[in-house]
């Protein structure tokens, strides 16, 4: 089977999570969105390791999964906090920085 | 002995000392510093008597190993140009606190962080024209901004913050040229025999004259923005005028004349050809500044941008002098940056005087002050001849010796120059008519005249004019091998007598 | 050439004088003028000595030189601290100290009241220095110190009374006006450094022949500038007028007996450069003859009795240039008138003094008249001065301005005629405007006020009169007597002992000189002696009248030329400064800034936006890499 079919699922699902992320307020929604992007790269990281015929691609995306699992970690937590103090987890209120 | 870097520390030793007293001790920092001062005036001085005036190499030449995987050194050494120009460094600074001894009141920091600056500054003044490794130059170059800026920001008058400012930009522009051209030196001095900053060494490349007019013009335009030269010039009125009295002192006195220092250091020892190649252009650029100057001095109506504008003036002598390459007119320029900073620091010093004592520095809020204040006016007044460059005070020497050598290679430029002795008695004689003449002005019935300690800051450096005006053998002795040097490696040669062709 | 280790006295001695009483300040008040007068007498002692000296070694043997330091020395520019004394210069420094000491002497009763008294006293030592050091110098360059050291002096001392505003101007005027004929001087220094290689007299009289006219040209009206800025010759003459603002022993020291002949001496003393170069020869003539007559004409209308005497001066200093112009045959004529004028005009200025001491300052000759009977001296004195500018013999003026009158006769051609019609018409003039002066002070009716009680002044002002009297009578005759000063000055002067054709016999120039005379007088005499003079200058007067009471619109003429022009000039540049230039970096300044709060709207705080842009950023990074790529 051809290997850029696979491509394509990736753009696809990258181009769903950041539409997602721009579009959606809800914070967990943006970061459901961001997980599917990173995935949509692991996506690809696997298949070109598959067409290079070597296991780089495997091993960045094992990376990946590490980083996605650590930002869960900490970005929940953050959300968790934030709707707290504010009691909404919409991403739009928290605009602290700028004001 | 290490005379430079013992140079260097001393200062920076007495800054130790004030920083270490309690806020409250205003008068033993402002002692201190004037005591250190004093002492690197002294330990100049015992240098200079040490200084071999026929050898034109670098003296008290010291070397350490700095940054060695760059090949960068801390190199230090003098020849007879820079050894003048930290004499008059060494000289001012003491003459600066002395004179000044009030100045740092009302300001943003401490007075203690005032000296503080004072001494950090001299430091730098001393290391920046000692330096011989180009990297360190820079460095120097650069870290001279930070103190002056806080000088200026903080103790100043007016709009000080915004007069900082623009100082800044417009040396850090400068800067930032001169950074891109001292890159590309070391770039190619990689290629041709192992990546250096020294001076000496840098100044054997080999290089294309496209690469050395681009080179030439990093290094030219960061001098002229600091002589400065014009167009490259408004940074310094405003600067002058919202700095206090001792802190233009050094800016005009010392900091600008890096500029012109640099210019012959660096412009015309890397670069001969360009120099060449950019004379005629500098040549006309110096002539507009001594005329601009001149006129903007009559059109001003403060007296700190006056002097500032005087400055232009003269400093367009200076550049003239350096690139008409005779030896006349490099001697006299070199001389002309030794004199030129003791009559602005009179004119500066006394005009600071004025303005604290009427609070204000329009020259028309002043008038008839030499009956008030006889000794203040007339110390006024003799600053103004020596800045007017009259015979018998210390300038005439120097600005007839540049005007002297341009006229036997560059005549048109000398003529258009010499008017600008016409303009000189004009920006000097109108404010002394205002400020000195006439019925006293409402309101400064009761000014105060000098005082003992004024008087005696202001002394010095009456007497340096005086005597340097009759007989400065002296200095001339020092400066002449390293001027002729100069010129024979550009080489030139005088022109001879032309017996008018016949 | 002799040697000598008593030159620099000259010098030293007053100089030592100023610095004291300017540093000594009030503590030198009680006998800072006692101090004044007896250096400047012993500066005068040494320069008699020297005379005897000189008097006593044979001619080539008479010039004294001394070496005092090594002044400016780069390359091949050398100049030294150097003195000479040659027959030339000893005339001068004579005159200078002499006339100077007696001026002392007047000064000390004249200035009594003045509470600064001491200040003017260490400004005159100051003048007699600078103006010994412009004479002693022996090159140009310390021609040049002693030049502007009596430009500062003058302008110190013609602004002494600065509290006036116009007084202040005054000064002003006279010091940058010295300075544009100053900038002359520079610019000779120059040619003569970059053409001959040295700017020593001695240097350039040994290099002018292997020199091009062209060259020396150049030099000679570039010297002739300098002379003109600083004997108020043509074109730079406006000053002087203005210059009587200052003390009167000032006018009469400065401004009439030794600064302004300042630019005589130095055309004689480049004699060198002039003989080679006709053509400014000939300007320096022109330039004399024109000033002869400009200031004569000035002259005719002045009612301020200072005023129409610095005009007389103006006049006088302009036949000396105009003898110097001459060339060799002329310079000892203008030396000689040079010294003669010192000494009657020096008095006749002396004698103004003394007439507004006792008219308590009034100026104006028509609030004047009938002051014979109450101030004698003054009318004695006064008048043996006035005999002696008309010429009449056997007074000074009659040997000095004969000579020049028959010299310029001589020139030869249609240049002689018109040099010697321009020369005896001026003596018609000045006999118009003397005579002038001396009927509407002296004689006549009183037209002063009610309060003035006019009285003969005290004699330490009268005897320095009385002194410059007697040489007003007696100095021509004994210069004159067997040629002695042609002689003395003969051997630096290239005089070819070419008896040339006489245009004119002495006795007829004599004859006509004094026929015109006699009519300058008889005119004077028909205007103001037969008829009253009003008080106050009438306004009814011809076109000419009132355009030389306007000075001939000199003054007009600078400002419209160049005062204004320059003012206009200056404001634009200032203008131009401050909107283009500074305008052009604050424009940076403010694109910088503007950009920076144009962007800053990006930073909203939302971090969908962000996430957009760093989305839009990223597909922009891509499709250019792609574009590359393709």
């Amino acid at each position: 089977m051809d290997a850029s079919n696979y491509l394509y699922i990736s753009a696809l699902l990258f181009t769903i999570g950041a539409v997602g992320v721009v579009v959606r307020r809800n914070a967990i929604v943006v970061f459901m969105c961001i997980e599917l992007m990173l995935n949509a790269a692991n996506l690809s990281f696997v298949t070109f390791s598959r067409i290079n015929g070597d296991l780089n691609g495997q091993v960045m995306a094992f990376f990946t999964m590490v980083v996605a699992a650590c930002e869960v970690v900490v970005g929940l937590a953050i959300i968790v906090t934030i709707y707290r103090s504010r009691r909404s987890a919409s991403v739009d209120d928290a605009s602290l920085l700028k004001r | 002995m290490k005379w430079l870097t013992l140079l260097m520390l001393l200062p920076l030793a007495g800054a130790a000392i004030i920083s270490m007293l309690p806020k409250s001790m205003e008068k033993a920092a402002k002692q201190a510093a004037l005591g250190t001062s004093l002492v690197v005036m002294a330990a100049t001085i015992a240098m200079v008597v040490r200084f071999q005036r026929d050898n034109v190499d670098f003296q008290f030449v010291e070397k350490y190993s700095w940054i060695p995987s760059f090949g960068i050194n801390y190199a230090l050494g003098v020849d007879a140009i820079a050894l003048v120009l930290i004499l008059l460094s060494t000289i001012l600074v003491p003459v600066v606190v002395l004179a000044g001894w009030n100045e740092a009141h009302g300001g943003r920091w401490s007075v203690k962080t005032f000296y503080i600056l004072i001494l950090v500054l001299e430091t730098m003044m001393i290391g920046v024209f000692a330096a011989t490794d180009v990297f360190l130059f820079y460095v120097i170059f650069e870290a001279m901004l930070i103190p002056v800026y806080f000088l200026i920001g903080g103790y100043g008058t007016g709009e000080r913050a915004a007069a900082a400012v623009k100082f800044l930009i417009y040396s850090l522009v400068g800067g930032l040229l001169m950074l891109a051209s001292v890159i590309a030196l070391y770039v190619m001095s990689g290629a041709q025999g192992g990546h250096t900053f020294d001076i000496n060494k840098l100044s054997e490349l080999q290089m294309s004259s496209t690469t050395q007019n681009l080179l030439f013009l990093g290094f030219f335009i960061a001098f002229a923005i600091k002589a400065p030269v014009w167009p490259f010039h408004t940074w310094l009125p405003d600067a002058a005028k919202s700095a206090t009295p001792g802190t233009s002192v050094l800016l005009l006195g010392v900091l600008d004349k890096v500029g012109t220092y640099g210019m012959i250091r660096f412009c015309l020892t890397l670069f001969p050809e360009a120099s060449e190649t950019f004379t005629p252009i500098i040549l006309v650029l110096a002539v507009i500044s001594i005329i601009y100057g001149a006129f903007l001095a009559i059109g001003a109506k403060d007296i700190k941008r006056l002097i500032a504008y005087t400055s232009i003036s003269h400093f367009g002598f200076i550049t003239m002098g350096i690139f008409a390459m005779t030896s006349q007119a490099q001697s006299g320029a070199i001389l002309y940056m030794f004199n030129h900073g003791f009559s602005t620091a009179a004119l500066f010093l006394v005009a600071g005087w004025m303005i604290s004592r009427r609070g204000s520095s329009t020259i028309s809020d002043f008038g008839g002050l030499q009956r008030v204040t006889p000794i203040m006016a007339w110390t006024f007044f003799l600053a103004g001849l020596s800045s007017l460059a009259l015979p018998g005070l210390s300038s005439f020497v120097s600005e007839f010796l540049v005007l002297v050598g341009t006229f036997t290679r560059y005549p048109v430029h000398a003529i258009i120059a010499t008017f600008g002795i016409v303009l000189a008695a004009l920006y000097i004689l109108i404010p002394v008519q205002i400020a000195l003449h006439g019925p006293t002005t409402p309101g400064n019935e009761e000014l105060k005249d000098l005082n003992l300690r004024e008087k005696l800051a202001i002394a010095p450096v009456i007497a340096i004019i005086v005597v340097l005006g009759f007989y400065p053998a002296p200095l001339l002795k020092v400066i002449n091998p390293a001027a002729s040097h100069v010129i024979t490696q550009m080489g030139f040669t005088d022109p001879a007598p032309t017996n008018g062709g016949k | 050439m002799t040697t000598s280790t008593s030159l620099v006295y000259l010098i030293a001695l007053p100089l030592a004088g100023a610095a004291l009483l300017l540093l000594g300040g009030r503590r030198t008040d009680k006998w800072g003028h006692l101090l004044a007068t007896a250096l400047s007498a012993s500066s005068f002692g040494v320069g008699v000595y020297q005379l005897t000296q000189m008097l006593g070694r044979s001619t080539e043997e008479r010039p004294v030189s001394q070496k005092l330091f090594d002044w400016i020395n780069v390359g091949a520019f050398n100049v030294d601290a150097g003195l000479l004394l040659d027959q030339l210069s000893i005339c001068f420094v004579l005159l200078i100290t002499g006339v100077g000491t007696l001026i002392h002497i007047y000064s000390i009763s004249y200035m009594s009241h003045d509470q600064d008294r001491r200040r003017f006293f260490a400004f005159l030592n100051l003048f007699i220095a600078a103006m010994l050091l412009l004479v002693l110098g022996d090159s140009y360059l310390s021609l040049y110190v002693g030049w502007e050291g009596v430009g500062l002096a003058s302008y110190l001392l013609i602004g002494f009374w600065n509290q006036k505003p116009a007084y202040a101007t005054a000064s002003k005027k006279a010091f940058v006006m010295n300075r544009v004929g100053d900038m002359g001087l520079s610019f000779a220094i120059m040619i003569a450094f970059a053409t001959m290689g040295t700017v020593s007299f001695a240097g350039v009289a040994e290099q002018a022949e292997n020199t091009s006219e062209a060259a020396l040209t150049g030099m000679g009206i570039m010297l002739l500038i300098a002379a003109a800025g600083k004997s108020a010759q043509f074109p730079l003459q406006a000053w002087l007028g203005d210059a009587m603002a200052g003390p009167t022993p000032v006018s009469a020291l400065i401004h009439a007996a030794t600064m302004v002949t300042a630019g005589v001496y130095l055309i004689t003393r480049s004699n060198f450069v002039f003989d080679a170069a006709p053509t400014a020869q000939l300007l320096v003539v022109i330039v004399g003859a024109i000033t002869l007559m400009f200031g004569a004409l000035i002259g005719t209308a002045k009612d301020d009795i200072k005023k129409a005497l610095a005009a007389s001066t103006m006049s006088q200093i302009g036949y000396m240039i105009l003898a110097a112009g001459l060339g060799p045959v002329g310079y000892a004529f203008a030396i000689m008138h040079l010294l003669t004028h010192g000494f009657f005009k020096a008095g006749m200025f002396l004698g103004a003094g003394s007439v507004m001491h006792g008219m308590d300052d009034e100026v104006n000759m028509r609030k004047y008249g009938a002051l014979r009977k109450f101030m004698p001296i003054t009318f004695a004195t006064f008048g043996l001065g006035y005999l002696a500018i008309l010429g009449v013999p056997p007074f000074a003026g009659f040997y000095s301005k004969d000579m020049i009158i028959e010299t310029a006769f001589n020139a030869g051609g249609v240049k002689g005629i018109i040099l010697g019609s321009v020369t005896l018409l001026g003596a018609a003039i000045t006999a118009f405007y003397m005579t002038r002066v001396m009927i509407l002070t002296f004689t006549g009716t009183k037209r002063w006020d009610e309060n003035a009680h006019p009285h003969e002044s005290p004699w330490l002002m009268w005897l320095p009169m009385a002194i410059l009297a007697i040489g007003s009578v007696s100095s021509g005759f004994l210069l004159s007597r067997g040629d002695a000063l042609v002689n003395w000055l003969h051997p630096l002067f290239d005089h070819h002992e070419e008896h040339e054709q006489h245009l004119l016999e002495p006795i007829v120039v004599s004859g006509l000189a004094l026929t015109m005379v006699a009519i300058g007088i008889a005119i004077a005499f028909v205007k103001y002696s037969r008829q009253d003079v009003a008080s106050v200058a009438p306004e009814d007067v011809s076109v000419f009248t009132k355009i030389a009471r306007q000075d001939l619109m000199q003054d007009r003429f600078n400002e419209t030329v160049f005062m204004r022009p320059g003012q206009v000039l200056t404001t634009t540049l200032v203008a131009t400064d401050e909107v283009v230039i500074d305008g052009t970096v604050r424009t940076v300044g403010k694109i910088a800034m503007g950009s920076g709060s144009a962007l800053r709207g990006l930073q909203n705080g939302f971090v969908r936006s962000y996430a957009a842009l760093i989305l839009l950023g990223a597909v922009a990074l891509v499709a250019a890499i792609w574009v590359v790529v393709q």
